[in-house]
């Protein structure tokens, strides 16, 4: 039987299977960050180890960072501790690491791809679910806890168990204003956000392999959202050129031989998976979430759905949840008051992101009642929307760059939505408090996010920037 | 750090009747500061715990003097979102050991078994009886054997079977730890990385 592509970058890390289902897998790439890692540098430093391969471990500061005025002094004592603890634990164990002011530094899922850390076919774990974002690349990339970041840094290895398979085929072309977030939101909105439980998703067919990488990275980045531990899409000619040419991806004759063997890296025609599901790109439209898990996503000209057919704890839950968003059913999303815009993240903080937002927002004006947040992914996003010129389109129409870090999208540093406000979010998580205790967060792609900024309202796109 | 041995446990519950609960709601990201694994288990739950003041929220269970114990009984698809493992840290610093659910997200199932809280999959029957039990009864006892793995309402006599690798079961049984476990095949790991980067 064939097997899948999946299988494939999973078996062949595989050292040992234990008795009851674990597979001791060995990590090729391990990223790491602030707020993950400290308790597993003080457990290694209690058993008296170091990084067994610091040369296998990148490290950048992004949780916790401020996004203004980054060259001054850390305000919090509790971020700068952690901060400070971060540089201090990579130094000791010789790991490269971009702390906050280094030219490199950024969020973590958006540092490793652009620095050609993220190769196809590795495995990739970091302690921050959205590591599924590597899967772009055709990597087996995941989440892991702070346990299993010590077990990487003692053994360059974890004991997993491994998940089952799931494919899901977006099959014919996406509509103009349509994006890769529209994309993934739609597809979570289908198969919920307990949908993907248990599995590894491939995404595949033909609006999923028109993707650049970039839109490939915001699919694969939610595929968690759905609880899947995971989502990955086979390496092509898209991969093999982003690749090419970064400063830590193979060159001259070594890139040659790596591309062969990444051409390796594809589901055979035979292969079996455990569910599949298959999706019309034409029925996807521009999406927004109304509820407080990101499976609860209708098209930006929608209405929130009635709760039929709910009952009991599942009638209760997503009463809670309209009550959170102060949204009621039957609601329509046009017109819908919104009072912050964030654009950024690890899911949209990329270049082509902001290319996408300042394209739209050019020659208009921020509505009065927006406070927008547009914060670039890393400091090499950042200066390319620079050298691009972006960031003048942006201030002529109102707008102000912040600077790199995770920001809003956890609201772990200043960056906090107030409560009971409304922002579209072109982050991953709608979840209650969010954004900021009592923020009310509606996920969207940059275009929705565009034409919130400029109508201050819930707004198609499509419509707003006659696309 | 090494796990706490578990075996046997005998508690009543605290029920939480809501789904798809969200390590944000778990633990807060403002919380996760902290450069120990200390105090976590005080902002357990914390926005819907306390108000704004810091002023204990009526009615949310963990606040109602009726419920206690080491069990946490909750809805559907507990533990989604973030992999933060303080979110498993500061449940089981508040002094519970067992999370009972229909389903568990998976990084959330992982980062519990590694920290020494138990997991607890259910029948969608099993959690409905275990909630109609509390309500008639909040002191309703549940006990959990792990060797056996079984749970069973003390209530109303029920009992279920679940599910947990043999691996993971040794570890809570003997208080094993993952990192030395693999640290005592590192020759195996060694041997794979020299095959690797030949």
């Amino acid at each position: 039987m064939g097997r899948t592509l999946f299988d494939k970058v999973w078996d062949s890390h595989v050292i040992r299977h234990l008795d009851g289902g674990r597979d001791v897998l060995y990590i090729d790439r391990h990223y790491i960050h602030e707020v993950t890692s400290p308790v597993a540098f003080l457990g290694l430093k209690n058993r008296g180890l170091k990084v067994a391969r610091p040369d296998k471990t990148v490290a950048t500061a992004d949780h916790n960072v401020p996004t203004v005025n980054q060259h001054l002094p850390v305000e919090d004592p509790q971020s700068k501790g952690q901060l400070d603890a971060f540089s201090a634990n990579c130094e000791a164990n010789g790991i490269e690491h971009f702390s906050l002011g280094h030219p490199k530094q950024g969020v973590v899922h958006i540092v490793g791809p652009e620095l050609g850390y993220t190769l196809p076919g590795m495995t990739i774990v970091c302690g921050d679910s959205h590591t599924a974002t590597h899967g772009a690349f055709g990597s087996v990339a995941f989440g892991v806890g702070t346990t299993e970041v010590e077990m990487v840094f003692a053994t360059q290895c974890i004991l997993q168990p491994k998940p089952k398979k799931m494919r899901i085929t977006v099959n014919g072309k996406l509509g103009p204003g349509v994006t890769a977030k529209d994309v993934i939101l739609y597809v979570i909105s289908q198969i919920t956000a307990a949908g993907g439980t248990e599995h590894f998703i491939e995404f595949a067919g033909e609006a999923i392999t028109a993707m650049t990488m970039e839109e490939r990275m915001t699919v694969c980045n939610m595929a968690i959202e759905s609880g899947a531990r995971g989502g990955l899409i086979a390496p092509d000619r898209t991969t093999f050129e982003y690749v090419r040419g970064r400063e830590n991806a193979p060159e001259g004759e070594a890139f040659d031989r790596a591309v062969e063997k990444w051409k390796e890296l594809y589901t055979d025609a035979d292969a079996v998976f455990d569910k599949e599901y298959t999706f019309d790109a034409a029925d996807i439209e521009p999406m927004i979430t109304y509820g407080t898990n990101p499976g609860m996503g209708v098209p930006v000209t929608g209405t929130i759905p009635a709760p039929d057919g709910l009952e009991g704890n599942d009638l209760v839950s997503y009463r809670k949840s309209l009550e959170y968003m102060g949204f009621a059913p039957g609601e329509a999303m046009p017109g819908k008051k919104v009072d912050y815009v964030f654009v950024g993240s690890c899911t949209n903080g990329r270049i082509e992101d902001f290319r996408q937002f300042a394209a739209a927002v050019k020659g208009r004006r921020k509505a009065d009642n927006i406070t927008a947040w547009l914060v670039p992914g890393s400091k090499l996003v950042e200066k390319q929307i620079y050298e691009e010129g972006l960031d003048k389109v942006l201030n002529e129409s109102g707008f102000e760059l912040r600077q790199p870090g995770c920001s809003a999208c956890l609201a772990m540093n200043a960056d906090k939505v107030p409560a009971g406000k409304y922002a579209v979010s072109t982050s991953n998580r709608n979840f209650e408090g969010r954004q900021g205790p009592g923020a009310r967060t509606l996920l969207a792609g940059p275009l929705v996010a565009a034409a919130a900024a400029v109508t201050g309202v819930v707004s198609d796109p499509r419509v707003v920037f006659n696309l | 750090m090494p796990i706490t041995k578990f075996e046997k446990l005998a508690s009543p519950a605290i029920p939480l009747n809501i789904e798809n609960i969200d390590t944000d709601q778990i633990i807060p990201a403002r919380f996760l500061k902290a450069v120990e694994r200390k105090g976590f288990g005080d902002n357990l739950f914390r926005d819907w715990r306390y108000d704004k003041e810091g002023n204990p929220v009526d009615g949310f269970p963990l606040n109602d003097g009726r419920y206690g114990g080491q069990i946490l009984i909750a809805g559907d698809n507990f533990g989604c979102g973030s992999s933060r493992e303080h979110a498993a840290w500061a449940i089981y610093d508040y002094g519970i050991r067992v999370v009972v659910s229909t389903s568990f997200a998976d990084i959330f199932r992982n980062n519990a078994l590694n920290c020494g809280l138990l997991p607890i999959k259910v029948s969608g029957g099993f959690l409905k009886g275990a909630f109609t039990a509390i309500a008639a009864e909040p002191a309703a006892q549940f006990e959990i054997d792990l060797r056996e793995q079984t749970i069973t309402n003390k209530h109303t006599g029920e009992t279920e079977q679940f599910d947990i690798d043999g691996y993971k079961k040794e570890c809570l049984l003997n208080g094993y730890d993952d990192v030395d476990y693999l640290r005592s095949i590192m020759p195996e790991i060694e041997a794979y990385e020299a095959r690797k980067e030949l």
